[in-house]
Order: C-alpha cells, then sequence, then structure tokens
C-alpha cells in the first residue's frame, strides 16, 4: 500500500501523482518503470517514472486515461493507497555525453522524458526538447523541461501553443540548423514509430521508450515482446528503452490492441 | 541421534509394534490401493473446482493398513524433504490424524500443497517396497498425505511447529515459491529471524501464478503461509531484491545470510514464423493471468482471451494445466500439440488422464512451423510438420524427426506456447560475484546449495531450470541445513 501524497491535474484526462514509495525513490534511475495495481481485482499496469525525491521519499507519475485501470488510477485522491506499487523495473537509460541531444516526447510521454532530459543535461550534453500534443492543453511540464534544458521547441496540432506542426517537424527543424547527435523519444506508437523513420533517414541514432501491455512485468509473461532488429526481446527486462531503428512498431502497434474488445467494463 | 537410529527409534514405539502385530502382511498387502475420488469429468470441465476430491477417513486408514512399516523405508529415500513416512502412515491407520499432519510438518512446510501436487510415483511411491519387491501398486502415500493435511486444515485445529527461542539472526529470502516457503520454514524452525520478500503482489510463487485451482486451490496455498506467519517468518511482497533493494542494502539491513529462491522466468518461445501475432502466448502468461489475476471472473480488470479453438504447445504438466484451463474457459477443441509419442510426455500420468477425461485433443507427434493470422493481427490457423520417432537422443528419448511432406494446417483462436522457461535473469544481472551458466542458472555446491559467493545460497528452479515443486523444496531444506551449520560456526 503507498499512499499519494500529492494531486495535480495536468487536463482533464491528464493527472500527476506524488506517492510515497521510499525504497523506488533510493533505487530507481532514468528510464525505470514501476507496476501499479489498483484495488484487489485491479489490472497491473506499466508506468514509466517521471520523478523521485529521495528526501521525501516519493516518486512521481504521470497517467492519461485511457482504459478502465488507469481511470481507476486518475480517480484515486491524495490521501488515499495505491493498493500494489512495486519497482523500479527495467533497463535505466544510458547516460553520457554524446554531443547535441534532442528529446522528443508526445503527450503523456513528455513526463517520463523529463528525468532522460534532466540527466543528458547534467552529462553536459546541449540538450534540445521537442514537446508535442494535440492542443495547447495537453502540452504538459514545459517549464520543468525549459529549466533543464538548452531550448524547447512546442509542437501542437493545431497551433494553439508553440508551431503548428507534429513532433517530427519540429526534430526536422533542429537537423536541418545544426548538427544532431543522438535522439532520444518517449510518446504513442506511432509517433515513436514516425520519429524513427525521421531520424534514420538522417543516420541519428536514436533509443524509444517502448510502452507494451505487461502483467508481471519482471520477465514472466512475456506479452511485452517485440521484434527488436528480428529478434524477440522482453520489453520489461531487455527494455523498456531500445534501438528505435531495429524496432518493428507497426508490429508493437497491432499488439497494443490484442484485447480491444476484450475491455471487460 | 543419527536419522537411521531415529527412525528405528520412532518404529519401535509400543503403539508402532502393537499396530504391526494387529495384522498379518498377508493380510495387508491383498487390500487393492484405493482409488481417489474425483469430481466428474463433464462436471468439473466447466468449472474450476477441485478435481480429486481427497480420501474419505475409512478409505485413509484402510489405505495406511496397507503400508507393511519397513524397518528399512525406502519410501523415504524418494522423499527430497526426509517425510517420516512410515510414522505418518501409520498415525493414520491407527485414526491419529492430526498427529499425523504434525509428523509432515517436521520436514515440510506445505504437506496439503506436496500432498496434490507431488509427483509422488517418481518420489516416494516408486520406492515403496510394493513397487519395489512386491511388483504391485504402491502404498498411495500422495493421498495419504493430503488427507492428513486437510484433515488437520478443516479440523480447525492447525498445529504451529514449535520454534525454540530466536537467535536473532536475520535470514533474508528472494522468492516465496515452493523453495522459498521450505527454506523460510526450516530456518524460523531453527529459530532464525526469516524475511521472505516477494516480487508479485501475492505469496505463493509458482503455486498462486502457475498452478490452476482445479489442481491447487489458493485457499489451501495460504493456510500453509499462514502457518509460517504464526512461526514468525514475515512476508514482505511487491519488492524485488536487485531492484527495489540491493545486495549490499541487504547486508547494511543485518542480512546474515541469503537463500535465491527466484524460480522461473523468460518464458521460451519457438522462434517461429507468426509467434508474436495476437492470440498467441507463453503458459506463464495465460496462467499468470487466470490464475494470479482471476481474469475469467467478471470482476476482474485483467482481460485475458477465450479461445473456442486453442493448441496448447507442449507435453509436461504446466501443458498440461494451460489446455485444461482453456476448456474451462469455453474452448469447444482443447488441443495439445506435441511433437514426441505420448510415452515421451513429461506430464505426470494422472494428469494426462483427467485431460483426456475432459475431452482434451492430443496431437502427439505434430509440430509447429508457422502461424497464420487476419487481417488484425489475430491467429487464426497453425501449420503442423508430422513427425516420426527415430533414434534415441542424449535425454533416452527417442528423437522426433519430420515425415517429409506430411503438413498440415488446422483452425486455431488462440496458441499456448508451454515449451519450458529460462531462469529469471533479474537476481544474476544485479547481484555481484555469483556464478551462472550459459543458460542462466545460478552455479552452486550440490549438496549445500551454496553459490559462489559464501552466505548466499540458492534453489529451486534459477537453479535447476525447470522443476518440481517437491525438488525445488528438498533445495530449501537442504540450503537451510548448511546456512545454519555455516552461520553457527
Amino acid at each position: 500500500m503507498n499512499k499519494i501524497v500529492s494531486k495535480e491535474h495536468f487536463s482533464a484526462n491528464v493527472v500527476k501523482l506524488e506517492v510515497e514509495a521510499p525504497l523506488i525513490a533510493r533505487s530507481r534511475k532514468a528510464g525505470h518503470f514501476v507496476i501499479v495495481k489498483v484495488g484487489k481485482t485491479g489490472e497491473r499496469i506499466p508506468l514509466t517514472i517521471a520523478a523521485a525525491d529521495t528526501v521525501k521519499g516519493t516518486i512521481t507519475l504521470v497517467i492519461q486515461t485511457v482504459g478502465e485501470s488507469s481511470r481507476k488510477l486518475c480517480e484515486l485522491n491524495e490521501g488515499d493507497y495505491i493498493t500494489d506499487l512495486v519497482g523500479p523495473l527495467g533497463q535505466a537509460t544510458h547516460i553520457e555525453k554524446v554531443g547535441t541531444v534532442v528529446c522528443a516526447g508526445g503527450g503523456v510521454g513528455c513526463a517520463p522524458l523529463l528525468p532522460i532530459v534532466e540527466a543528458m543535461h547534467k552529462a553536459g550534453n546541449r540538450v534540445i526538447v521537442v514537446l508535442a500534443a494535440r492542443t495547447k492543453d495537453l502540452v504538459i511540464l514545459e517549464e520543468q523541461m525549459r529549466a533543464n534544458s538548452d531550448e524547447v521547441i512546442v509542437m501542437t496540432d493545431d497551433g494553439t501553443s508553440g508551431k503548428k506542426g507534429l513532433v517530427t517537424n519540429g526534430i526536422e527543424e533542429v537537423i536541418n540548423r545544426e548538427k544532431v547527435d543522438f535522439c532520444v523519444t518517449i510518446g504513442p506508437a506511432i509517433m515513436m514509430k514516425f520519429v524513427s523513420l525521421l531520424t534514420k533517414k538522417y543516420n541519428i541514432p536514436t533509443v524509444a521508450s517502448l510502452n507494451t501491455i505487461m502483467v508481471d512485468g519482471t520477465g514472466m509473461c512475456g506479452a511485452c515482446r517485440v521484434t527488436v532488429g528480428g529478434k524477440t526481446k522482453f520489453v520489461c527486462v531487455d527494455g523498456p528503452e531500445f534501438d528505435a531503428h531495429q524496432v518493428d512498431f507497426d508490429e508493437m502497434i497491432m499488439r497494443l490492441g490484442a484485447y480491444n474488445g476484450l475491455n471487460k467494463k | 541421534m543419527t536419522t537411521e537410529e531415529l527412525i528405528a527409534a520412532r518404529r519401535a514405539e509400543q503403539w508402532r509394534e502393537e499396530l504391526r502385530k494387529n495384522k498379518k502382511n498377508k493380510e495387508r498387502t491383498d487390500i487393492p490401493r484405493v482409488h481417489m475420488n474425483e469430481l466428474d469429468a463433464e462436471y468439473r470441465s466447466h468449472n474450476k473446482e477441485e478435481v480429486n476430491l481427497g480420501l474419505t477417513a475409512e478409505q485413509a486408514m484402510q489405505e495406511a493398513q496397507r503400508c507393511l512399516d519397513c524397518p528399512n523405508p525406502t519410501c523415504m529415500n524418494g522423499c527430497p524433504v526426509s517425510i517420516n513416512i512410515p510414522t505418518f502412515v501409520k498415525q493414520i491407520e491407527k485414526g491419529d490424524f492430526l498427529e499425523a499432519a504434525k509428523t509432515l510438518k517436521e520436514t515440510s512446510a506445505l504437506p496439503a500443497v506436496c500432498g496434490r501436487v507431488c509427483p509422488q510415483e517418481k518420489q516416494c511411491e516408486s520406492q515403496c517396497i510394493y513397487t519395489q519387491k512386491l511388483k504391485k501398486e504402491a502404498v498411495a502415500i500422495g493421498y495419504l498425505e493430503r488427507f492428513a493435511a486437510d484433515y488437520e486444515r478443516e479440523s480447525g485445529q492447525v498445529s504451529v511447529p514449535s520454534i525454540p527461542e530466536k537467535n536473532g539472526i536475520k535470514v533474508a529470502v528472494i522468492g516465496s515459491g515452493p523453495a522459498g516457503l521450505s527454506f523460510a520454514g526450516d530456518m524460523a524452525q531453527r529459530g532464525y529471524d526469516v524475511t521472505v520478500f516477494e516480487a508479485l503482489h501475492e505469496i505463493g510463487g509458482v503455486l498462486k501464478y502457475g498452478i490452476p485451482e482445479f489442481r491447487l486451490p489458493n485457499k489451501i496455498v495460504d493456510v500453509e503461509i499462514d502457518v509460517l506467519s504464526k512461526m514468525g517468518v514475515k512476508f514482505i511482497t511487491n519488492c524485488i531484491i536487485g531492484k527495489t533493494i540491493s545486495q549490499e542494502q541487504l547486508q547494511e539491513d543485518g542480512f546474515k545470510g541469503i537463500f535465491i529462491a527466484s524460480g522461473a522466468g523468460l518464458p521460451n518461445f519457438m522462434n517461429i514464423p507468426g509467434e508474436n501475432l495476437i492470440g498467441v502466448m507463453s503458459s506463464n502468461e495465460y496462467l499468470t493471468r487466470v490464475n494470479l489475476m482471476d481474469a475469467a471472473n467478471p470482476e476482474s480488470d485483467t482481460p485475458v482471451l477465450m479461445g473456442k479453438r486453442v493448441a496448447v504447445i507442449g507435453g509436461g504438466n504446466t501443458a498440461m494445466d494451460s489446455v485444461r484451463t482453456a476448456r474451462r474457459l469455453g474452448a469447444d477443441r482443447a488441443i495439445i500439440v506435441y511433437r514426441r509419442s505420448e510415452e515421451e510426455m513429461p506430464a505426470r500420468i494422472e494428469e494426462v488422464k483427467h485431460a483426456k477425461e475432459e475431452g482434451i485433443e492430443f496431437l502427439t507427434l505434430h509440430n509447429p512451423l508457422e502461424y497464420k493470422g487476419n487481417e488484425k493481427g489475430c491467429v487464426t490457423h497453425m501449420v503442423l510438420q508430422k513427425m516420426e520417432l527415430g533414434e534415441a537422443d542424449a535425454s533416452g528419448r527417442r528423437r522426433p524427426v519430420p515425415i517429409e511432406g506430411a503438413i498440415e494446417t488446422i483452425e486455431v483462436d488462440e496458441v499456448i506456447v508451454s515449451i519450458g522457461v529460462s531462469p529469471n535473469p533479474l537476481i544474476p544481472q544485479s547481484f555481484k560475484g555469483l556464478e551462472v551458466t550459459k543458460w542462466g542458472t545460478i552455479v552452486v555446491n550440490q549438496e549445500s546449495m551454496q553459490s559462489a559467493v559464501n552466505h548466499i545460497y540458492a534453489g529451486g528452479d534459477i537453479v535447476r531450470g525447470g522443476a518440481t515443486v517437491i525438488l525445488a523444496m528438498g533445495d530449501g531444506r537442504k540450503a537451510a541445513a548448511a546456512m545454519d551449520a555455516d552461520l553457527k560456526k
């Protein structure tokens, strides 16, 4: 049982929860995720850790309501408890000084991108963040990104904030004006697919953090398997970050729909 | 006293002598072996009620009479946790069922579990004098074990093994499956301060996520875990050693010994085309959804695919558990696809028999080559290669070889791959100093279960790769004895 110490609405469908989890806060690194289960009959769902405070002993999760399980989590309030929380899981992001790094986040994927932006910046890289969302209200963490990077480019589908266009337009603008050595992308699978296609064209090494269906999250079930470079990998223990140019995004997108129509409520 | 002397002393107790004299051996050996009472096959294949119903007190006492109370009880050599088999069997014959349960608990933390899932025909019963010398069916030791454990639980008078004075030494157990629980029970009985760390949200490991309700109800596992709690064993769920808490932090927290029982991890796949289609999954995923997450229950948020034409690839107990589960979740056709013949199947004979009674089809000497799917990516067909048996291979079993051109395609809407697991990589990846094989298992001394790091021991599937509940429990017992001796030095 982990207590929610604060709750903030980023938008109608996106909630930030700060949760008591001192052991996880102490051991987590950028890129790690947790498995969360709400209620006795709840489903186990993976969520990438957005931030941690070792002094307060808390971790921060940013959740978008997409189905029953995320809705249950978003409905919890300050003072409520999350029934089960386990982590940190997965391999941490490999952080090193490579030069100029573009960090491209889409929607709620911007939350787990923040610790990577921080770590990449701390490691001495020039960090340019491209934040993408459908509309102004869905752009999250812009201030925090600015505080931890060299530049932030905001892209919205409708042009209500920043520039009008897709995340790929923002990245390409950077590529056209300066040398980019590395790219990190987190967001919807379809977005990461197009980021990957773009950076492949320009030969820029890119990692994508994949958020697949999981049950245990510890390597036991294989629900999260993806094809990377022609080989089957488990996102939970081999990932969640992979060489984006090697990921079979079409298969991943297909598998994300495995239980569509089977949702129970 | 040595073990032999202890066995002899208990056999020499007056009540045992009298019991032996009560009946001639000839009368005992003339009694036919008892049959397990079972639910009707058609009825049980639509629900998750336990298939085996256990013995009545009369049946158990009669079966116990068959035991000849041998001076050299060879059955005990077949028991990895050294249960004093003749003592508990004779206690049943005498009608002292609660005493029989206490005898079981002297050396086994999980008697009601073992009485259900242990392959006794390969363990104690294979060493019974009936099997060895008389060429008759063995005393039904497993059924009797289950009877005594069930009787005690249902009586409401569950005994807790007595604990000597606590010695204050902290030991950590990683994983709460059969190996971990067995180790925890033995160390608690020796006075240690035992903490079990479990990665999942439930205690019990494979007993909870793997073995289905119809073979091992969760409430039975919970009662045995409750006894361990009463013995002072602490359980911490949702905690992954090596991730949540590091090896170093465990040592800083004062744990003097660590037993790694983290179990089987990564499910194996065949790496054939179409294996990542929707509807193709590992038995670990399928069984975890149904057993641990209760996904077939409409109240549970976890979904599970309930196919109408389900193929399960493999011939082990997990394959049988999966295919029988699929049948219960409404499959019209539930098929075992196995590349060898039925004779080579590693599953228990009882499981195969139960599966057949429940209408499971057996496509032996068939091996999947490929899965095909529709435009949504859902599996619709499987392509099978027919096989025949050739020369014996390294395992001593005849090697299956493809019959050229003998290929057939069958319709399926769900495929469950149950061809074994590789050890969980979390611990070998995060612990320093361990010696690990190329298969990912931890190398230990076979006698002491001690790893390359002095105070770290390991047992169960993380060492064996894939074994049974009772072999894992045996490892836990061996590790406890060795760690205890080492910590007392």
